[in-house]
């Protein structure tokens, strides 16, 4: 037996103490394989694995873990997100068996955007375990082999264990500590949400490194490059938790005519090559939403490239 | 207490289309706390009806009632000998009136006249809040008396979400995010500790989702 | 409906204001409609939407109430309490498709004799322009 949990290509990388690169996609709003499989071929051999994102912002999208399995035909490893807004705890297990059956070895855990937001605001939400509780019951399915009630499975599922944490959300001061919280209920690994804010973030993760939290648990900073002044602003003011300083607006307002998402993807990089350095941060993922095409150049200047063979 | 909001006049006159004689039954319980369901409002919709039945040139006679409360047979059973007398019955009381009453009475057709919402409190005059969920398992206590199954818009127990936005929910901004109450709170009083302590999933058995529910108090029972 | 049409109009005048406003309008013998019918009410914060509704119901055209200047009322806020009342039965008329116009709110002090005899004029004026209610329309047909 190895040491590994999962043997995803994610965990053996970081494992073996590389910088990690993850990508994300969203599912068609339909079953377009074809379309899919257009984004993806941007993100193949550019990234270690990518999140596939399940109905986000409550908009109806092809199902997360039949896009994920999609993914692994196409030779991409999938980090297979999953929201308890959907499911209760009969069909998350479920899920969790069918997905580990098809290949899957990363699960992103997470609460879920309400779906007040999303295209079905008429929609009853399940809710019935929060995004920790879904992680201690992966972990307990993966290392004791039990469901919820106790009862054995045969043949359990090993999952390489990701959550979410947002360093940005208030209030902050509790932020570092539901952290702990998470990978004490058993998360592997963190993805962050974008990160705007290098300051907060420093603060944030000196807090981490202090708690000792990257001994047991690597994050990966999130990372979205701007694409334009309207986005900044968008994200800015529309999106919860999200913490976009005026000085980033600004210097994207300062950019030359037509290079404003060329300044973008150079505050991107900057970023990057800062938590290459940054104490406890293991890997970034990029989050470039409808920008897929732009992943193949942005790992490229970033140094990224080639990923690791592990 | 149970709160509700009165339906829409369209929406009730809908209802008793084509019928001229109707009772309107209010309640003295919750929804007249609530100034839903009392004396005044069943005066209230009854003028209305009258009002828009006369506009359009029918007669409509509305006579008007108060019950103690109705979700107790002993009071349903104060309007046995009129009942019958009517085409139709709209009951102004939460949910449970109109199902007594059509209990008791299964040959009378009765409406509701409310929608009922949720468990709450008069924040301020005229301002409701929910505050219970009816979960069957109250928690509160480890939240200092702020629940987030009834409050938070996940009902998380291992909250904040990343949502949480100057301490108002993702939903909206007119809503309070519990969750950041309750670790203001537990700053505020040295005990941010308590949150550390993973909170199990939930057993919903004793909520909605075990079925529809039953108290039984068994020296009460005759 | 041959004749001219007479509008019915029903005031709820406050006794700290609208109603000794009356007084000074008669004594100074200024002209004001007389088929306006004026309920003496000790504040206006005692008059309830169902006095409203049933004064609409029972064929009134119009209906109005008369109350202290803001920040005036002898009894703190009835005026404003009542103001609202007034809003929830002009949203009422409007969902039974009848013009909320025909319920008013209006505020004065006992001194403006003559601002009495315009709100009734004002007002007699917007209901024979609005017409009969349509309660009464269809009673006479």
């Amino acid at each position: 037996m190895s040491d590994f949990k999962s043997e995803s290509n994610l965990e053996k990388v970081l494992k073996a103490g590389h910088f990690a690169f993850t990508g994300e996609c969203g599912p068609p709003k339909g079953a377009n394989v074809e379309h899919l499989k257009e984004k993806i071929s941007f993100l193949k051999g550019n990234v270690d694995a990518v999140n596939i994102t399940d109905n986000q912002t409550a908009v109806v999208r092809m199902s997360s873990c039949a896009a994920s399995a999609i993914l692994i035909k196409e030779g991409v490893e999938p980090n297979f997100q999953m929201v308890c807004r959907d499911r209760n705890r009969l069909a998350i297990m479920s899920d969790i068996l069918g997905a580990y059956s098809l290949g899957i070895r990363n699960m992103l855990c997470l609460s879920g955007d309400h779906q007040r937001f999303g295209n079905h605001p008429e929609a009853k939400n399940v809710y019935d375990i929060d995004s920790m509780q879904l992680i201690a019951l992966v972990k307990k399915m993966r290392d004791e082999g039990k469901f919820m009630n106790g009862e054995d499975i045969d043949v359990p599922p090993r999952l390489f264990i990701g959550a979410a944490s947002n360093p940005f959300a208030e209030p902050f001061e509790f932020r570092v500590h539901r952290l702990a919280k998470k990978i004490n209920a058993g998360a592997d690994f963190i993805q962050t949400q974008c990160i705007y804010n290098m300051d907060k973030f420093r603060e944030f993760m000196k807090r981490a490194v202090d708690m000792g939290l990257t001994e047991r648990c690597y994050i990966l900073a999130g990372v979205t490059p701007m694409k334009s002044v309207g986005m900044a602003r968008y994200m800015a003011d529309s999106v919860p938790g999200m913490d976009v300083p005026d000085q980033l607006i600004n210097r994207l307002k300062g950019a030359a005519k037509g290079k404003v998402a060329e300044e973008g993807v150079k505050f991107a990089l900057e970023q990057i090559a800062e938590f290459r350095e940054m104490k406890g941060v293991a890997g970034v993922h990029l989050m470039a939403i409808e920008w897929e095409h732009k992943v193949p150049e942005i790992a490229e200047r970033a140094g990224m490239l080639p990923r690791p063979k592990v | 207490m149970i709160v509700a909001d009165r339906k829409p006049l369209s929406e009730i006159q809908d209802m008793i289309k084509g019928r001229d004689n109707i009772l309107i039954i209010g309640c003295k319980g919750c929804v007249t706390v609530c100034n839903v369901g009392g004396l005044k409002e069943v005066r209230i919709l009854a003028s209305s009806l009258r009002i828009a039945a006369k506009k359009e040139g029918y007669s409509l006679k509305v006579d008007e009632k108060v019950l103690e409360r109705q979700c107790d047979p002993e009071y349903i059973e104060q309007v046995k000998s009129t009942i019958h007398d009517y085409d139709a019955v709209i009951s102004m009381a939460c949910g449970v009136g109109p199902q007594f009453l059509s209990e008791a009475y299964p040959d009378q057709k009765f409406f509701p006249a409310v929608n009922t919402t949720f468990f709450g409190g008069a924040v301020s005059h005229g301002i409701w809040e929910e505050r219970c969920a009816g979960c069957g398992t109250c928690v509160i206590h480890y939240f200092d008396g702020m629940c987030p199954v009834a409050r938070c818009s996940k009902s998380l127990l291992n909250g904040p979400c990343g949502g949480s936005n100057k301490g108002k929910c993702e939903i909206s901004k007119d809503v309070n995010c519990i969750w950041d109450m309750i670790v203001k709170k537990k700053i505020e009083q040295d005990r941010l500790n308590d949150l550390l302590n993973f909170m199990p999933a939930k057993d919903w058995r004793t909520a909605r989702d075990g079925g529809p529910r039953t108290s039984r108090r068994e020296e009460l029972i005759q | 409906m041959e004749e001219a049409f007479e509008p019915q109009i029903i005031a709820f005048c406050c006794k700290y204001c609208a109603y000794a406003a009356a007084d000074l309008a008669g004594s100074m013998r200024l002209n004001y409609p007389t088929n306006i019918k004026i309920l003496q009410v000790p504040c206006t914060g005692r008059v309830d939407i169902i006095h409203l509704l049933r004064a609409i119901e029972d064929g009134a055209d119009g209906v109005y109430v008369a109350g202290c200047l803001e920040g005036d009322c002898h009894f703190v806020c009835g005026n404003l309490k009542t103001r609202r009342k007034v809003e929830y039965v002009k949203k009422t008329l409007s969902e039974l498709g009848i013009e909320p116009e025909r319920v008013e709110m209006y505020n004065l002090s006992s001194a403006m004799g003559p601002r009495f005899a315009e709100i009734a004029n004002e007002f007699g004026k917007r209901i024979k322009d609005l017409g009969p209610s349509p309660l009464r329309i269809k009673q006479a047909a």
